[in-house]
């Protein structure tokens, strides 16, 4: 469902300090699957998830995203399919402070246009399913690290994605919390949806809901584990 | 629309909440903005109504009068020259005007003293001006006292005090018959102050004019249009102090602007890669900045218009009044009738939102157009 | 609609009321004027005036017409300028153009 065709992203091209984040990569993730990028920091994992989400544009090769070919699509397209297809999770949670939890949970869907209060019935309705309906109200800024993860999480599922992806979710987390999140992904994987997850942390390579492991160092995939 | 409207009230919120967050920092932009814009409009209005005032005003005005110069000098002009002036063809009537300016020590002021042609007062009374009236607390029945050119003391009774509407052309006016006049300032022998001069044809005046600056080759000539152009010319905000004034408060806003469109911080940075890597593009964040931009800048404009409409004619201007006055101790309130002139308030408009407006997009379009990846690798 | 835009919304709506009411009033106090304005205009033709009366501080900011390039120093060829409403109020336009015509 998401092909990499000898995708390669090249930093810095051209100059002294040039630098392959990603060589040439063909990969293929599979639809409705929970797979697991595992790498250590600096091998390349956050480079192949903006690859795959839409987020940068490889410097050669091409990127089918459900049949569809992106990566020679304006800009304008390219945002509404990272709209409409993808629910990201950050590494840093990249809430923005002085706005509540909902407003948080509602931004991406601000350009749609749709109606403030069908978005508020939405972001209400997730709350409910993460178990964060009394916070829904309250900044960001109060919330536990816990509560702040599981806000991204329905964030990243305002839109109705497709395809959740998740960079190093489990870097701000304790083990609890961390096997917490990784039963979210494995019930959001049961909904049908593709999970796409990058970890260097065996509480999420390791857990059971996973079902395909690509690893990767120094911007190449070794090779496929089970 | 139905969704470009939400899209838009969506966008206004988080905008609001942006610009909230910052509260201090943005109410003393937003203060700061309000003042430039009542300064400059101050400005605006009250020139604009001054001008407007002097076109309908002195469109009574003579429609020529002569004056003399000695060595430089103005000079009283004498009445012989009348005669070469009156058989000029085009000509209806030429006669002598007789005013001056009188230093009053008891409150320090200028008076404008004049001898008016018809209705002349008593001799012994004036008819005196509302600025004067208000200066020495003087009303009908009261007497005030002139010095003489011989040295003596010349009492004169005021008979009546002219209309406190009249204060823009007649505040500081003493009208004192012709004897009293030649009492006060000495005799007249055969001299006027300056001459007026009524022609049949207006549109001759000019070359009626340089007749009489052939014959009367001492004399200088002043035609009703210029004196009307020189309130027009005057007061128009793009000469004088006004302009300097106005060049300052333009420099603060360029200085304001410059330091928005200088640069993002780090903190917007990051913002708009949120925004962007969680689905927003770019022309959704120039949106935001957009409105980013006018909130604070119609805000100041609308404001900054108000406060000075209310200050200009409600309160006489009385911010500016002070620098018209000068040393002066007489002078009028700037009772001025709101004649708005809608196009500066328009270039005003454009002058104060658009820069800003623009200077708050600027910084962020490269912002906006970068990959979301920056904000992937935690930048 | 979140209570942030709504107070914002009154905020701009009061403002532009405040303009309307701005110019409902200046109309009126035009209209309102008309006696004075003639009234004035009337005193300007029978006292034959040439000027305003905006500043009292000198001749030349007195009768901003007829003050010629001469008119500011005649009081002493050095004291070119020491009146504030001097520095304000330049001279009349005529003066740059008849200059040399008529003089």
């Amino acid at each position: 469902m998401i092909v990499l065709d000898r995708a390669k992203k090249v930093f810095a091209q051209g100059k002294p300090n040039e630098f392959i984040a990603l060589h040439e990569t063909s990969l293929v993730i599979e639809a409705d699957r929970l797979t697991v990028i595992r790498g250590p920091s600096g091998s390349g994992k956050t480079t192949l998830l903006s690859l795959v989400g839409c987020m940068a544009r490889p410097t050669s090769g091409r990127i089918h995203v459900l049949g569809r070919e992106i990566t020679s699509l304006p800009e304008r397209f390219l945002t509404e399919i990272r709209r409409k297809t993808f629910g990201f999770i950050f590494q840093q949670f990249n809430l923005i402070p002085g706005l509540t939890a909902l407003e948080n949970v509602i931004l991406p869907a601000y350009p749609t246009g749709e109606r403030r209060s069908e978005l508020e019935k939405r972001a209400a309705a997730l709350f409910d399913l993460f178990g964060l309906a009394s916070k829904s109200k309250s900044r960001i800024e109060w919330l536990s690290g816990g509560e702040a993860q599981r806000v991204t999480i329905a964030r990243a599922l305002i839109n109705d994605p497709a395809v959740v992806i998740a960079d190093e979710p489990t870097a701000h987390l304790d083990s609890k919390l961390s096997r917490e999140f990784m039963a979210t992904m494995g019930r959001l994987r049961g909904e049908g949806r593709t999970v796409l997850i990058a970890s260097h942390d065996p509480l999420v390579y390791d857990h059971p809901a996973v079902e395909r492991v690509f690893h990767i160092r120094d911007g190449r995939i070794d090779g496929a584990g089970p | 629309m139905a969704s470009g409207i939400e899209r838009q009230k969506n966008v206004l919120d988080f905008t609001l909440s942006s610009l909230l967050r910052r509260k201090g920092k943005n109410l003393a932009l937003l203060a700061v903005y309000t003042l430039l814009v009542f300064l400059m409009a101050s400005v605006m209005l009250a020139t604009s109504a001054i001008r407007k005032e002097a076109s309908l005003v002195l469109k009574e005005a003579p429609e020529m009068v002569v004056q003399r110069t000695v060595a430089g000098r103005q000079d009283p002009i004498p009445l012989a020259y009348l005669e070469k002036i009156r058989d000029i063809a085009g000509v209806i009537s030429s006669d002598g005007r007789y005013w001056g300016y009188y230093y009053d020590p008891v409150v320090g002021a200028n008076y404008t003293l004049l001898v008016p042609r018809d209705e002349m007062p008593e001799p012994g009374t004036i008819i005196i001006g509302p600025g004067i009236a208000a200066a020495r607390l003087a009303m009908a029945g009261d007497t005030l006292e002139f010095k003489t050119q011989l040295g003596g003391i010349l009492e004169l009774v005021v008979d009546g005090v002219l209309a406190r509407d009249s204060e823009l052309v007649a505040s500081d006016l003493v009208l004192v018959s012709a004897s009293d006049f030649q009492a006060i300032f000495g005799p007249s022998n055969g001299l006027a102050t300056d001459l007026v001069v009524r022609v049949a044809n207006p549109r001759e005046l000019s070359t009626i004019a340089e007749k009489i600056a052939a014959r009367l080759p001492d004399t200088r000539i002043i035609l009703r249009e210029e004196m009307l152009r020189t309130y027009d010319a005057v007061f128009s905000w793009r000469g004088g102090i006004l302009a300097l004034l106005l060049f300052g408060v333009v420099l603060a806003f360029v200085i304001i602007s410059w330091d928005k469109a200088s640069g993002l911080s780090q903190e917007e940075r990051r913002e708009i890669g949120i925004l962007k890597a969680v689905g927003w593009e770019t022309s959704d964040v120039i949106l935001m900045k957009f409105w980013e931009g006018a909130v604070v800048s119609v805000s100041a404009f609308l404001l900054g218009v108000v406060l000075a409409y209310i200050h200009v004619f409600f309160f006489s201007a009385r911010l500016f009044a002070p620098v018209l006055k000068g040393w002066a101790v007489l002078y009028p309130q700037f009772r001025l009738v709101p004649f708005i002139d809608a196009s500066q308030l328009t270039a005003l408009f454009f002058l104060t939102v658009v820069p800003y407006a623009v200077a708050t997009i600027i910084p962020s379009w490269r912002a906006s157009v970068t990959d979301p990846d920056a904000v992937m690798k935690g930048l | 609609m979140t209570k942030r835009t709504r107070v914002f919304g009154l905020f701009g709506l009061v403002l532009l009321a405040l303009l309307g009411v701005m110019a409902a009033h200046a109309a009126l106090a035009r209209r309102a004027s008309g006696p004075a304005l003639r009234e004035r205009a009337l005193l300007v033709r029978r006292l034959e005036l040439t000027d305003l009366c905006l500043s009292t501080e000198a001749n030349y900011t007195r009768h901003l017409s007829l003050a010629d390039f001469h008119t500011a120093f005649q009081d002493h060829p050095l004291a070119l300028e020491h009146f504030p409403s001097g520095s304000l109020l330049g001279p009349p336009p005529h003066l740059r153009r008849s200059h040399g015509q008529r003089d």
